[in-house]
């Protein structure tokens, strides 16, 4: 059962095969027998699942019309707030925090009868690329315990790939969407900037995060958008625009359609066994009858540079409210109320965030800012423009997700640099705000090989056209960790 | 070296953050790495480009001013680390 995708799952659900409460619990045996070894989740609300399952199985019984989600257990990553759940943040710092509200998305998927199973661990406030950062247990990847899952998502990618989950939330600032479903095997999308509201998503970096889903499939993807996609008041950066039915995108034919490939995404840094996989992936695409363009993003280059200062710039702003007085840690011994904020700031952040922090109070002080933030807003609108002009010429421009394939668990975790650059292709889709998908392309030795495809913006429908024609003539979707 | 341990204790300050000597020394170095790589956006000219503050729209949201209920005040409370009648309880500020 864990190994079906959610369209799959539906069916059976349609047919009377299987009933909410019975799947629901299934979902809640495969997470007792598998989550020791994988670590994705933080928290089980067995009760409410449960709960939630029974309702909808009696609105079934009562021949009621249910939506395409209903009674399909899921998981959210634990930076997106579950009115009653706790919200860590793989913090010690919100370690206690139980959210008093829904996030937009969370209502979103209560309004279609998600069943929530719980909350799943991540890099600590979503800064890492490995999910070794979590303040309570590292999340490992299904396909080698050995290796990372990718991060910060690491926990929404890793229980989709193991089957502890028919579908989660994530977040992506730079990535943390895309990699983790790349080094997992599974789907995730990081939608336009705006096409999904951010209201209960704990902020890191305003102006970059997005929240999206991971799926087993395409197919799954375009119908997990769908539900959780939206105008929504209390986010005054969300788009007023209507959500496409992204399921009308499906069973497409890509013939004409134009399709770059950045030079730049092929150079110095990208693993050989990774690039033949995607080069592979790029002649089917052209099997199919897409137009295979190559195309130069010069500025791409710069683009984690500017992430670097302009994603820690925001966070220092951001995470300065985490201040021990009116909710998370406070710590218990201190002086007066400065010390009060210092302490418990020193003893409630891990390293990588006061690393972040540290870098973006510096970049933003007298004297610097100049130098580097307002330097870094500039270089981004020339990333923007880059970006603007290469889809005058192609309709998506395609790419290796990650340079590599899952690294081991502590290979990369006393450098930070190295660290950083394993979202070298993730992080200038978030600069632009264009919509990105990563879609299982291969394997390496045993370990998934993603493609990332990226849209205009608020194009993500021709996301899901081109991922889902490239999904009905490969099997990659269909592989299952052997755990 | 563009940080020195000066610099990072008085970015530390001013972050509301402490550390020992030893995470000093380390957090300086990894500045230093990070910054380092970060030079590169020296060789771009931006000689007459504008800023962009976000990722593509960035307009004024604008809506009627209308009262409404706000969170429960217990609520909100029940995730303070102390309180007391209502309130969230800070140490004395004020001599």
């Amino acid at each position: 059962m864990h190994t079906k995708t959610l369209h799959e799952i539906r069916e059976l659900i349609n047919k009377g095969e299987v009933s909410c409460v019975e799947l629901t619990k299934n979902t809640l045996d495969r997470i007792s027998s598998v989550d020791d070894k994988i670590g994705a989740y933080l928290q089980i609300d067995e009760e409410g699942a449960l709960n939630k399952a029974r309702e909808v199985d009696e609105k079934i019984r009562r021949g009621e019309e249910v939506s395409f989600l209903a009674g399909i257990p899921m998981a959210i990553k634990d930076n997106i707030c579950v009115e009653g759940l706790k919200t860590t943040c793989a913090s010690k710092m919100l370690q206690n925090f139980v959210s008093p509200y829904d996030a937009h998305v969370t209502k979103l998927l209560k309004q279609n009868d998600a069943v929530i199973l719980g909350k799943l661990n991540m890099d600590e406030f979503a800064m890492g690329s490995s999910s070794e950062n979590s303040a309570f247990k590292k999340v490992r990847n299904p396909y080698d315990l050995e290796r990372v899952p990718g991060g910060s998502s690491g926990g929404s990618a890793a229980a989709v790939a193991a089957g502890e989950a028919y579908y989660t939330l994530g977040s992506d600032t730079g990535g943390s969407i895309r990699q983790p479903a790349s080094l997992c095997g599974v789907v995730g999308l990081k939608p336009t900037y705006g096409r999904i509201s951010r209201y209960g998503l704990v902020a890191f970096a305003s102006s970059l995060d997005q929240i999206g889903p991971f799926t087993k499939d395409v197919e799954d993807c375009a119908h997990v958008l769908k539900a959780i996609a939206g105008y929504d008041e209390m986010d005054s950066t969300s788009a007023k625009r209507e959500v496409e039915d992204y399921t009308k995108y499906l069973n497409q034919d890509i013939k004409g359609l134009r399709i770059g490939i950045p030079k730049e995404c092929f150079a110095e840094g990208l693993n050989e066994d990774v690039r033949r996989e995607i080069e592979n992936a790029i002649e089917v695409l052209r099997r199919l009858g897409a137009e295979i363009k190559e195309i130069s993003l010069p500025m791409s280059k710069y683009a984690l540079a500017v992430y670097y200062i302009l994603a820690s710039s925001e966070a220092s702003s951001n995470l300065a409210r985490f201040d021990g007085i009116r909710y998370g840690y406070r710590a218990k011994d201190f002086e007066d109320v400065v010390d009060l904020y210092v302490k418990s700031r020193s003893q409630g952040f891990g390293d990588e965030v006061k690393r972040r922090i540290m870098l973006g109070t510096y970049a933003l002080s007298a004297g610097y800012y100049d130098a580097y933030y307002k330097k870094a807003l500039k270089v981004r609108t020339l990333i923007i423009n880059e970006y603007k002009r290469a889809f005058e010429d192609v309709d998506v421009i395609l790419t290796p997700t990650s340079p590599t394939v899952a690294f081991k668990i502590g290979e990369k975790s006393n450098n930070p640099l190295e660290m950083y650059l394993s979202d070298i292709y993730t992080v200038p889709i978030n600069i632009a705000g264009v919509p990105a998908i990563s879609i299982p392309a291969g394997f390496v030795g045993g370990l998934p090989v993603g493609m990332q495809l990226v849209g205009n913006y608020f194009d993500e429908g021709t996301l899901i056209k081109v991922g889902h024609a490239f999904e009905r003539e490969t099997e990659f979707s269909k592989v299952r960790p052997s755990i | 070296m563009l940080v020195t341990i000066r610099d990072v204790e008085y970015v530390a300050k001013l972050a509301r953050l402490e550390f020992t000597e030893e995470q000093k020394q380390r957090f300086t170095e990894d500045l230093n790495g990070i910054l380092n790589y970060v030079e590169m956006l020296n060789e771009v000219d931006t000689e007459n480009v504008e800023i962009s503050i976000g990722a593509y729209r960035v307009e004024n949201a604008l809506r009627e001013d209308v009262v409404k209920d706000s969170f429960n005040r217990d609520s909100l409370l029940k995730n303070a680390p102390d309180s007391q009648d209502g309130f969230v309880k800070v140490p004395k500020v004020i001599e």
